[in-house]
């Protein structure tokens, strides 16, 4: 009777679980660098600027990123189909 | 004899520990702007709705405005600043730390969240759950994550009003929590929502300026600042230095912090003061922008008063460094900016226990007292009389807390209370929301044993056995126990919930995945 809400549900969920996998990824794999790498993450790319402070920085604007993509998504994607199935009547 | 020395030469170069007009100035300013916030909610204040989430009617901007607000204590302000002056480069990986869980209480909870309950997480957990052991047992999360950030704030607070203001401590957690039980008896969440808002408008202002003062003497280039931190006290400073000397203790912290957040109940409480999925979702993103911005702000302040202060003169005002963002601002704008910093500093840690009590009254009202007590249907009124008398216990009992830690290290009990939430809280929402499976006995399980677990370890590893209770090891390694509780309690969720059955949480799953969706519940 409402697979089309659970179909939409999966479908979120999905989603979901692959943007956290990537904050697991890049906020760990940045906790990792620092404790195996700490030579690389300590070498100068600029006056100022060490490899560490440009990852670093990477790990807030991908934050950034990785939310305003799910907020686009579930703006445009999720929204619309849901809009869909309460137009039916499902 | 020698440190005597250090810190008189110091406090003749600061005014920092004595009454500042100034900084008393702003503050009366700030509890009289609240106060009259308050007053005004007061009065749209009459149901329960109204109490525990502002009627359904903040915004997705304003609520994003208070979900940083809530989240941003004194302890990141303070802390992050003052760990960056002193270490550089290792106060930055805090605060992504701080940060990296915004994006996961937006994938996994925000939405489900608001669409399947109504004022507190225990709503969403027993949505489909049999009620009472499922409230009590969200109780018991609830309550220790509450009192532990609770007595961390109110020591704090008292610890770092003394410092700036020269009141003494009893008389600085008293003003708190009376300011305090005032903002959430009368103006329960509406009033609470507007300080959290008026106080993360303050504090990016306080931090924005700051940053923009120090950027100002850099040529409005950050790499220049951090050379000249280079210049002066070596290359180091912008290198992986000791913090993560045992890996398994940083990636321990990181995980409380990034699945902490998406269990603390007074940032969850946030999400049902919005009218929908919508803008519970919207209101994260901005939450996420603000808090983002500001530590980067924090990294910049931090390393300004490491060049302009310098480390050794921060520390001798306080060991931890937290006094590093209020001497940068008396260096950059003298007494009075100082004054400004330290009032925005009170306001912070005001706002944070407000929120706090709020989401800790919420759980004994409505999850302990109507829903188990009264097995779900209170009386008219009932509930939200229950609600303001659990909130003045509550504030009575963080003075009391807060006057029997004073002097204690209670640094600590954050990341205890943000390791009870990350395994206490979050595995059973996850469980309950996402896993069809999922039984009373299994969700019981995993909150009960994550809660106790937890406890257990804190007091078994360093920080109790070493650091207070002075013995020459710990049985347990680790300083934070996310990493083990984390896991260990999604573990307990699914291997109870596989061996035990609950008919009515597998009956009302189809109904539930829709109401998760479509949104039906709490308009």
């Amino acid at each position: 009777m409402s697979s089309g809400y659970h179909e939409l549900a999966a479908r979120r969920w999905r989603v979901a679980i692959i943007l956290t996998m990537a904050v697991i990824i890049i906020y760990f794999g940045f906790i990792a660098l620092i404790a195996y790498r700490k030579e690389m993450m300590g070498s100068l790319i600029a006056p100022g600027l060490t490899v560490g402070i440009l990852v670093g920085a990477l790990v807030i604007v991908s934050s950034w990123l990785l939310t305003w993509y799910y907020v686009w998504w579930a703006n445009s994607r999720y929204d619309e189909r849901l809009a869909e199935l309460k137009g039916r009547g499902e | 004899m020698a440190p005597d020395l250090v810190q008189s030469a110091a406090a003749q170069s600061t005014s920092i520990g004595q009454p500042n007009t100034v900084a008393m100035a702003f503050f009366f300013v700030f509890i009289a702007i609240t106060l009259g916030i308050t007053y005004w909610a007061a009065r749209r204040t009459r149901t329960t709705e109204h109490f525990y989430a502002a009627g359904r009617s903040i915004s997705a901007g304003q609520n994003g405005f208070a979900l940083a607000g809530d989240y941003m204590s004194a302890a990141s302000f303070l802390g992050i600043a003052g760990l960056v002056s002193t270490t550089g480069f290792d106060g930055l990986i805090y605060s992504t730390g701080w940060l990296v869980g915004w994006p996961v209480v937006l994938f996994l909870i925000a939405e489900p969240l608001r669409n399947l309950g109504k004022y507190t997480f225990a709503d969403v957990v027993a949505s489909r759950l049999k009620q009472t052991p499922v409230r009590l047992a969200a109780l018991l999360g609830t309550l220790s994550t509450v009192i532990f950030y609770l007595i961390a704030q109110m020591v704090g607070a008292g610890t770092l009003i003394k410092l700036m203001f020269g009141l003494s401590y009893e008389t600085a957690v008293a003003i708190v929590g009376a300011a305090m039980i005032a903002y959430v008896l009368f103006g329960g969440m509406i009033a609470t929502t507007w300080v959290q808002i008026v106080k993360a408008g303050l504090l990016m202002t306080g931090a924005g300026v700051l940053a923009l003062l120090v950027l100002l003497k850099f040529g409005m280039n950050p790499l220049a600042l951090f050379a000249a931190a280079s210049a002066k006290y070596g290359s180091a400073m912008l290198a992986p230095g000791k913090l993560v000397s045992i890996p398994l203790d940083t990636i321990s912290l990181g995980m409380a912090l990034m699945f902490g957040t998406a269990g603390l109940p007074h940032i969850l409480m946030r999400f049902y003061t919005v009218k929908n999925a919508k803008a519970a979702r919207t209101s994260v993103f901005y939450a996420t922008g603000l808090i983002g911005v500001f530590y980067l702000l924090t990294f910049v302040l931090g390393f300004g008063a490491m060049v302009l202060v310098g480390p050794d003169a921060i520390r001798a005002i306080d060991k931890g460094g937290n006094m590093a963002a209020p001497l940068l601002a008396e260096y950059l704008g003298g007494t009075p900016f100082l004054g400004f910093i330290a009032a925005v500093a009170f306001a912070t840690i005001l706002a944070v226990v407000a929120g706090l009590t709020l989401s800790g009254a919420a759980a004994l009202s409505h999850d302990l007292w109507t829903s188990v007590v009264r097995g779900g249907s209170a009386r008219p009124g009932e509930e939200l009389r229950v609600a303001r008398v659990a909130t003045f216990v509550l504030g009575v009992v963080a003075v009391l807390l807060g006057i029997t830690f004073k002097g204690q290290n209670v640094a600590f009990m954050v990341s205890l209370a943000f390791a009870i939430a990350a395994s206490a809280n979050f595995p059973a929402l996850v469980l309950s929301i996402f896993w069809r499976r999922c039984t009373t006995q299994g969700a019981v399980a995993s909150m009960v044993m994550g809660t106790l677990g937890t406890l257990m370890l804190i007091y078994l590893s360093p920080v109790i056995q070493v650091d207070i209770l002075k013995h020459a090891g710990a049985w347990f390694p680790l300083k934070n126990p996310a990493v083990l509780t984390i896991p260990a309690s999604f573990l307990i969720g699914i291997v109870v919930s596989l061996v035990t059955s609950d008919a009515g949480a597998l009956e009302q799953h189809e109904g539930s995945v829709r109401e998760m969706v479509e949104g039906a519940r709490a308009h």
